[in-house]
C-alpha cells in the first residue's frame, strides 16, 4: 500500500472542506472496498478522509416514505423488523450479500459505490483494463468472462456491477441525497450510475468532492409483495451470477404495477422497464412471467464464457415473479 | 503488501507474554517479532523502507492513535497504512488474531468492534480510535475461565490446525450473543464469512449449538 495522509471529518461540511482537488482523495467509510483495492494497488489515494464520524446513520420510516442514512451499516438496515415486513426485497438484498463481518462494516452508500469484481480490474498485473487504465483495452473481452455482464456493457468494458442492494433501490424508485462544494442536490438513483460506454472509468455522476448523505423512497402497502432472489455458485457469501428484485401490485388477480431489477448480469444497476410494462393487466402465471423474463433479456449480448447468463437470468426473473405472485400481500 | 514500518507503543508494553516466566514456542515467536521493533523518537516512524525504496518519502505519514483493546488503552504512533490487524499483531503482540488472506475474504482476522464482528485486515487502525476492540485474548475471564464458546470449541473438537479458530470463535460469540443461532441453517449462514481449510464445519456448528444452550442457562 502506498503512503497517504489521513484525516477525520466530523460533519459533511468538514469532509468536503478537507477534499483537495489537486490530490487523489478517497473518502473512507466501511473500507471494505477501498482498503482491499488499496492493498491491490488498484486505488492509490494520496489523502484518505475518514467519514465514519459524520453522522448520516439514521433510518426513518413513516407511513409512506423511507429514508436510509448513507452511513447506516448493512447489518443495521437488514435487522429492521418493520422494513423486513413492509419492503422484504430491500432487507433481503442486504442479508443475502457478503458475510456477517462485511455487513457490520459496510455502509449503504459504500455498498452502491463498490467497484466491480472483474478480475482484470482487480489485478494490476493485467495491462489491459479500460476502467483502471483508460484506453488500455479490455482483457476480459477475450479472457475468462464467465461472471461478466450481458446487459448495458460496451466494447470498452463488460465488467459486472456487483451490488445487490442497488437493485432494490432502483426497483423502488429511490432518490439519492448528495452534498458537495456546490451545495446539496437530489437525483434519481437510476441516474447515479452511468453505463461504461467509451469511458468505463467514469462510473457515477457524482463529482469527486460529492458525498452521498442518504437514500429516500416512497413505500406503498403493495411493496410487502416483493422479494430478492439471488442465484450464485454457492449458497452464501458470494456475488450473484443472476438475481432479481421484484415487487408486484396485484388487483383482482391482474397486475396493476410491477417492478423488476436485475443483478449480476448488467454493467450498472438495471431496471427491466419493458418487462414490467408487459405484465400490466395480466394474470401472473408461467406464461406471463416467462414472457416478461424473455423481454428482460431480449437485448442480452453474451460472450464466450457467460453465454449461460441470458437463460439463467430469464429463469431467475420468472421464478422471482412466480414466488412474489404466491406471496400474501 | 509492504510490511508497515514499526513504531514503539509510547505507553503500555506489548511484552506481556513472558510475565509468567515460562518460555515456550509461542513466547519465542512473540519475542522474536517484538525484538525487531526499532525504538523511534516521537513524531516519526520507521524509515527503514526508504533505504531500499527511493520512491518513499523520508517521513511516512503517520497518526497518533488511542487504541482501546480488551479494556486497555494503548497510545501508538503508527504509519497511516497500518491496519487494525497489523497493529494488534505487530505492535501490541496480540498474535491470537490471525492474518489469512489479508483481503477480507477468509475471516481469520475477525475481532469485535463495539461488540460487533468485523474484519481487522480491512480496517485502518486510525479509523477506530476510541472504539472498543475485543480480540480472542479478551474473551476469557481474569481467572482464566474460558468463554462458553471457547469451551464448546474444545468440547466438540471444532478445529484441526487451529489457524482459523480465533476468527471462528469471535464470529461464534457474536452469533450466540446476538441470538442468531436459532437453527443449524441460521448458524451456517451467520458463520459463512469464516473459512476453515480443514473443513471442521460440522463440529463448529455443533459447538455453537451447544454454546447457545450454555450462554442461555
Amino acid at each position: 500500500m502506498r503512503p497517504f495522509i489521513f484525516e477525520r471529518a466530523t460533519s459533511p461540511e468538514s469532509a468536503i472542506a478537507a477534499f483537495h482537488a489537486d490530490r487523489a482523495t478517497s473518502f473512507l467509510a466501511g473500507g471494505t472496498t477501498l482498503l482491499d483495492l488499496m492493498k491491490l494497488d488498484v486505488v492509490r489515494p494520496e489523502r484518505v478522509i475518514d467519514i465514519n464520524a459524520l453522522g448520516a446513520n439514521e433510518i426513518e420510516i413513516s407511513e409512506d416514505r423511507l429514508r436510509l442514512g448513507a452511513s447506516v451499516r448493512m447489518a443495521d438496515a437488514e435487522a429492521q423488523e418493520e422494513l423486513r415486513r413492509r419492503v422484504p426485497m430491500l432487507t433481503q438484498s442486504l442479508a443475502l450479500a457478503a458475510s456477517t463481518q462485511l455487513r457490520h462494516m459496510a455502509t449503504l452508500a459504500g455498498n452502491v459505490l463498490q467497484r466491480t469484481r472483474c478480475p482484470y480490474f482487480r489485478d494490476v498485473s493485467w495491462s489491459a483494463c479500460n476502467k483502471r487504465l483508460p484506453g488500455s483495452g479490455c482483457a476480459a473481452m477475450a479472457g475468462f468472462n464467465r461472471q461478466h455482464a450481458v446487459l448495458g456493457a460496451s466494447d470498452a468494458c463488460i465488467a459486472t456491477y456487483p451490488s445487490d442492494f442497488a437493485q432494490a433501490l432502483i426497483a423502488l424508485d429511490a432518490t439519492v441525497d448528495v452534498v458537495g462544494r456546490r451545495g446539496r442536490r437530489q437525483l434519481p438513483f437510476a441516474k447515479l450510475h452511468v453505463p461504461p460506454g467509451r469511458t468505463p472509468e467514469v462510473e457515477t455522476t457524482l463529482a469527486p468532492d460529492e458525498l452521498i448523505l442518504g437514500f429516500e423512497m416512497p413505500i406503498e402497502p403493495w411493496m410487502s409483495r416483493s422479494l430478492y432472489l439471488k442465484i450464485r455458485d454457492r449458497d452464501s457469501y458470494e456475488f450473484a451470477l443472476a438475481s432479481a428484485a421484484v415487487a408486484l401490485e396485484v388487483d383482482g388477480g391482474a397486475v396493476r404495477q410491477a417492478r423488476i431489477a436485475l443483478g449480476g448480469v448488467a454493467a450498472v444497476p438495471w431496471r427491466a422497464r419493458e418487462a414490467e410494462q408487459a405484465l400490466i393487466g395480466r394474470v401472473l402465471d408461467e406464461a406471463s412471467c416467462q414472457l416478461a423474463a424473455d423481454i428482460a433479456f431480449a437485448k442480452a449480448q453474451p460472450r464466450e464464457h457467460n453465454a449461460y447468463k441470458p437463460l439463467l437470468g430469464r429463469q431467475t426473473v420468472a421464478r422471482a415473479l412466480l414466488q412474489a405472485a404466491a406471496m400474501e400481500a | 503488501m509492504k510490511r508497515p514500518p514499526t513504531s514503539q507503543p509510547t505507553t503500555s508494553s506489548g511484552a506481556t507474554a513472558r510475565e509468567d516466566g515460562v518460555f515456550n514456542r509461542r513466547h519465542f515467536l512473540v519475542g522474536t517479532a517484538t525484538s525487531a521493533v526499532l525504538p523511534l523518537s516521537f513524531g516519526t516512524t520507521g524509515v527503514r523502507e526508504a533505504v531500499t525504496d527511493a520512491a518513499l518519502p523520508t517521513q511516512v505519514p503517520s497518526s497518533s492513535v488511542a487504541l482501546l483493546v480488551n479494556g486497555r488503552t494503548h497510545r501508538l504512533i503508527l504509519d497511516n497504512r497500518t491496519t487494525l490487524l497489523d497493529a494488534l499483531r505487530e505492535h501490541l503482540a496480540l498474535t491470537g488474531t490471525k492474518k489469512g488472506c489479508d483481503h477480507g475474504q477468509c475471516g481469520a482476522c475477525t475481532v469485535h468492534l463495539d461488540g460487533e464482528p468485523i474484519l481487522s485486515c480491512l480496517t485502518l487502525v486510525a479509523s477506530v480510535e476510541g472504539r472498543a476492540v475485543t480480540t480472542i485474548e479478551g474473551l476469557a475471564q481474569a481467572d482464566g475461565a474460558l468463554h462458553p464458546v471457547q469451551q464448546a470449541f474444545i468440547d466438540h473438537d471444532a478445529f484441526q490446525c487451529g489457524y482459523c479458530t480465533p476468527g471462528q470463535i469471535m464470529s461464534a460469540v457474536a452469533c450466540v450473543e446476538g441470538d442468531r443461532a436459532g437453527s443449524d441453517a441460521e448458524i451456517r449462514e451467520y458463520m459463512s464469512g469464516n473459512l476453515c481449510r480443514c473443513a471442521a464445519y460440522p463440529n463448529i456448528v455443533a459447538a455453537i449449538r451447544a454454546a447457545k444452550t450454555e450462554v442461555r442457562s
